[in-house]
């Protein structure tokens, strides 16, 4: 146990140095332009760009080059934009953060009550219309792009139908700080719940359902029918606690990935600006000193996620726990 | 019960698996009707450039002082508006009439509907040739780390880590923001700026752990299966093995990857586009019209509906494909459909 | 107390009906232990699952009539053959490594079978789990009601397989070849406990296994099975002294004798057993069998005495 937790930890590390390298190769060493010209932005004056080559390093050898940006965003967080000229982009980023997890965390207990909920009746219910039904909504909410999706949204809630009781009460676009104005803040919020959980809820009623159905082809299931339980218990009992490990496991992987830039098109659709706006908003001014910030944060993020959801699984599974 | 039926040797004749395969995928109608609508979507789309010289249209030229007859009168593509001002220029909205702004036009006074298929023509290609490309990376990969292991598997497992943990979007738009500007010169491959390979590239990078990862852990099972191990011991030459030994085993699982990738390549290439770091203008690509109706969401809304209908339509028909060819296939594989 | 009448299970699958289980009819005494042999695909696991009401597959058509108690099982509500289910019919499964939900403790799913059926406190329940793993010679039962299934290994496993089997004092019990999977000196440990088992619950237990060995050991009657159909009765002494069936003759002459002369080489039957799906007019063990003659294109029936055999060559 505690030998592969410290094996997992090892390559958590190693992972988060390859990413960085990654990071590193792509904004600093891609052939075919200045990464000067690049990090200054458009029509950056002579100085401007004289000032960054200096800043980097790019006149010293490629591990100077890493170090100094691993340093820059890391360990001093003096990283400044240079189109927003002397921005710090390490606070930036974290004035972000609080929108983002605002907005997956409201998803995301949409999506797992509901995902449960479908998973169940579909599996209680395997073969029937009711099943096919569910699956098939699933699989249609799977298929629609969030992005047309919340473009949708926007349409019926701020205009076509905004003046019936319907949605008159949808705020305009934007975010309220939860500090400030609280009902603001959930109001706000609702109609982007709904859109970013929309996928997740298809994607996990299925899993779920594959799950649940899988388990209940298992052994113990025949046992515990011999057993005489009812079939609602050996349904929640028995196979949906054994498929909640997988459904655990990947709320944990979807979970650290949204918070790591993957809601980006829910918040530029939503105008909220969380870290995934802030990319999209740096990239529409090729700001790339805020893109290489957030990029590296928010995958970072996400492999400390991923670690922390396979330690969880460790605790979770008692057949990896006692081991 | 298929425990029980599995002793009762229930095989009289044996028919080739993929004959057996094709019988279960031609009884699964859902996953046929998919199969029609999607070969559908390819033809109407391929007919693009018929439609746009029949309706006598450019839909890559600004054409805002156009005037169209309709109900016999003459309409101007672009209205001016009534409201506040009138400065501002409303487009045409939906005619329903084939051939005549059938859609409306978009804010440069575009036909929609031209512009839809050339669009689809677009996505369609990106979604097809990113697929091909991750596919075979994957392959590839996934091959190589399963059948030689030790180093081999390490460093390219360790790879498969980095680029899965890294979020998608996040890698696409790093890729891309360096990219678009400039294209990319590898030397011995050029691709230029605003060419349709660069999100094809880059959508074809990103999926490849997605497929590489199941793809080894057939590779090392089917490795230690006994008849592999008995042409190993018989001398027969790795590239042999792998070839005809172990790579038909794995293609019904690539089979079944082809249109669940397909799909999320369409998704994928849609948010790039969106995101105006996909396909460039003036081409367009079903995502880039529904960031073109994003100004007119509120006033002439056919211009970012139309596309959004026509991506869920053909991810869906391809996600309801990936499905019956899984359970036709392999069924007892865990593809997952959809992940972004 | 079992009254098995002409029962049949048979499965649609995509190249047609399965007929796993054709007319099967036997009984089973208050405290007997039934015997039934026969190899894999017989058919003898299907016509148990059938009596236990487990037979879930929605493309299983059983027929037939199951009496226990004066009860018909077939047909019967689910929510009653729940309630009958582990509480006077248990059953013991073949791999024990897979028969255990694999998150919860063994003690927890002892507790779970008792509670489902009696109106006792979860404490009783858990110190009723605690006297069965110390009846079935689990040591340590205190603290073994703790452990998950995986740290147990395949022996002590079935030994809790049979605590939960035998937890609320079943009538009768249904074994499937409970010892197949474990290792022979396990397997010894596990038939003597049976033995221990019976005589102080006093359940009947219908045991199914291919070992003619086993058998000799524990039966006091035996069925013999082949191809879905019942094809020799009678009590352990006859049929291992006066096999009538060639089939049980071929069967006991593949095992080694435990006294006398060993022969040089062990008889195997030639040929497999038939398939199901279309299975050949007659007698099904036709094909295999040395003794056949022309009659033997014709089905033979099972006679109706204590010992019968369905065979031409007996009635004859």
């Amino acid at each position: 146990m505690i030998f592969s937790l410290l094996q997992r930890i090892g390559q958590m590390l190693f992972v988060m140095f390859g990413i960085s390298l990654l990071v590193f190769l792509i904004f600093f060493a891609t052939p075919g332009a200045d990464p000067a010209a690049r990090i200054a932005g458009r029509n950056a004056s002579p100085e401007v760009l004289e000032a960054v080559r200096k800043s980097f390093g790019f006149d010293q050898p490629m591990y100077v080059q890493y170090l100094t940006m691993m340093k820059k965003i890391f360990i001093t967080g003096d990283l400044t934009s240079f189109v927003n000229r002397g921005w710090k982009v390490v606070p930036a980023v974290m004035d972000t953060i609080p929108v983002t997890l605002s907005l997956v965390f409201g998803a995301a207990i949409l999506w797992v009550v509901f995902a449960l909920i479908i998973g169940i009746v579909a599996a209680a219910t395997r073969g029937s219309w009711i099943d096919k039904i569910l699956m098939m909504l699933g699989l249609i909410g799977i298929s629609m792009p969030v992005y047309w999706l919340g473009e949708v949204m926007n349409l019926l809630t701020q205009s076509r139908y905004h003046d019936t009781w319907l949605f008159s009460w949808v705020p305009p676009l934007g975010y309220k700080n939860f500090s400030d104005d609280p009902k603001g803040w959930f109001l706000t919020l609702v109609i982007p719940w709904i859109t970013l959980s929309i996928l997740y809820i298809g994607l996990y009623g299925r899993v779920l359902r594959a799950a649940i159905v899988e388990s209940l082809q298992e052994d113990y299931i025949r046992t515990a029918r011999a057993k005489g339980l009812s079939e609602t218990r050996i349904l929640l009992r028995h196979a949906l606690r054994t498929s909640l490990v997988a459904f655990v496991t990947l709320f944990g992987l979807d979970f650290g990935a949204l918070v790591g830039g993957s809601a980006l098109l829910t918040e530029v659709v939503f105008g909220l600006q969380g870290v995934g706006k802030l990319t999209y908003d740096a990239l529409l001014n090729l700001d790339l000193p805020i893109i290489m910030t957030t990029v590296l944060y928010a995958s970072f993020f996400v492999v400390m996620a991923n670690a922390v959801v396979d330690i969880l699984y460790m605790m979770l599974d008692p057949r990896v726990r006692t081991a | 019960m298929s425990a029980i039926l599995d002793t009762l040797d229930a095989t009289p004749k044996s028919r080739g698996p993929w004959a057996t395969a094709l019988r279960r995928l031609l009884r699964d109608h859902a996953a046929v009707a998919a199969l029609i609508v999607f070969v559908v979507i390819v033809v109407v789309c391929l007919l693009a450039p018929a439609y746009a010289y029949w309706a006598g249209t450019d839909p890559f030229k600004s054409t805002l002082d156009a005037v169209i007859k309709l109900n016999g009168q003459d309409v101007p593509v672009m209205e001016q508006s009534t409201e506040g001002l009138g400065l501002g220029y409303t487009p045409i909205g939906p005619t329903w009439q084939l051939g005549n702004y059938f859609l409306g036009a978009d804010n440069q006074g575009r036909d929609v509907m031209a512009r839809l298929l050339y669009g689809g023509l677009n996505s369609l290609f990106i979604a097809g040739m990113a697929a091909v490309m991750t596919l075979f990376f994957a392959t590839l990969i996934g091959l190589a780390a399963g059948f030689f292991g030790g180093i081999i598997d390490m460093l390219l497992s360790r790879f498969l880590d980095i680029l899965w943990a890294f979020p998608v979007y996040l890698l696409a738009i790093s890729l891309s923001i360096v990219l678009i500007a400039q294209g990319l010169n590898l030397g011995f491959v050029t691709i230029e700026s605003g060419s349709l390979w660069l999100p094809i590239f880059i959508i074809g990078i990103v999926y490849i752990p997605y497929v590489a990862r199941p793809v080894r852990g057939q590779v090392l099972a089917l490795r230690e299966s006994e008849f592999v191990l008995a042409a190993i011991g018989l001398g027969v030459p790795s590239h042999r093995i792998l070839l005809r030994d172990i790579l038909p085993n794995v293609s019904t699982t690539l089979i079944v990857f082809v249109p669940i990738i397909m799909a999320l390549n369409m998704i994928t290439e849609g948010a790039l586009s969106f995101l105006s770091i996909g396909v460039q203008p003036p081409d367009a690509s079903w995502g880039t019209i529904i960031q073109d109706g994003q100004t007119l969401l509120y006033t002439r809304p056919m211009v970012a509906l139309a596309p959004g209908i026509a991506i869920v339509i053909t991810v869906l028909a391809l996600n309801v494909l990936g499905d019956g060819l899984r359970d036709a296939l392999d069924p007892r594989s865990k593809i997952r459909i959809g992940r972004s | 107390m079992l009254k098995v009448r002409k029962l049949s299970v048979t499965f649609r699958t995509e190249q047609g009906m399965v007929q796993a289980v054709d007319h099967v009819s036997f009984d089973v005494g208050e405290g007997e232990l039934l015997g039934v042999v026969g190899e894999s695909g017989s058919g003898k696991t299907v016509s148990l699952l059938a009596v236990m009401g487990l037979i879930t597959d929605p493309n299983a058509v059983i027929t037939g009539s199951i009496q226990y108690r004066g009860r018909e099982l077939v047909g019967m509500k689910p929510r009653d053959m729940r309630a009958l289910r582990g509480k006077e019919i248990a059953m013991i499964f073949q791999d024990p490594m897979t028969a255990l939900t694999p998150v919860y403790t063994i003690g927890w799913q002892i507790a779970e079978q008792v509670l489902a059926h009696e109106k006792i406190s979860k404490a009783a329940a858990w110190q009723r789990a605690i006297d069965l793993l110390a009846e079935v010679n689990i040591p340590n039962p205190q603290e073994a009601v703790h452990r998950y299934p995986h740290q147990l290994s395949g022996g002590m496993r079935q030994r809790v397989v049979i605590a939960m089997a035998l937890s609320c004092n079943p009538a009768l019990l249904v074994a499937d070849e409970p010892t197949t999977a474990l290792d022979v000196t396990v397997q010894a440990q596990i038939l003597d406990l049976l033995h221990k088992l019976r005589r102080n619950h006093g359940s009947a237990i219908v045991f199914i296994t291919h070992d003619m060995g086993v058998m000799a050991e524990i039966a006091d009657r035996m069925l013999v099975m082949y191809a879905g159909r019942v094809v020799e009765r009678g009590t352990k002494e006859e049929l291992f002294l006066q096999p009538l069936h060639p089939y049980t003759r071929a069967l006991l002459d593949s095992i080694p004798p435990l006294t006398g002369e060993k022969p040089k080489r062990l008889r195997a039957i030639p040929g497999t057993p038939p398939n199901l799906l279309n299975r050949p007019l007659g007698c099904a063990f036709a094909p295999r069998c040395i003794e056949r003659f022309e009659k033997c294109s014709a089905e033979p029936a099972l006679g109706d005495g204590k010992n019968a055999a369905a065979c031409f060559r007996v009635s004859a």
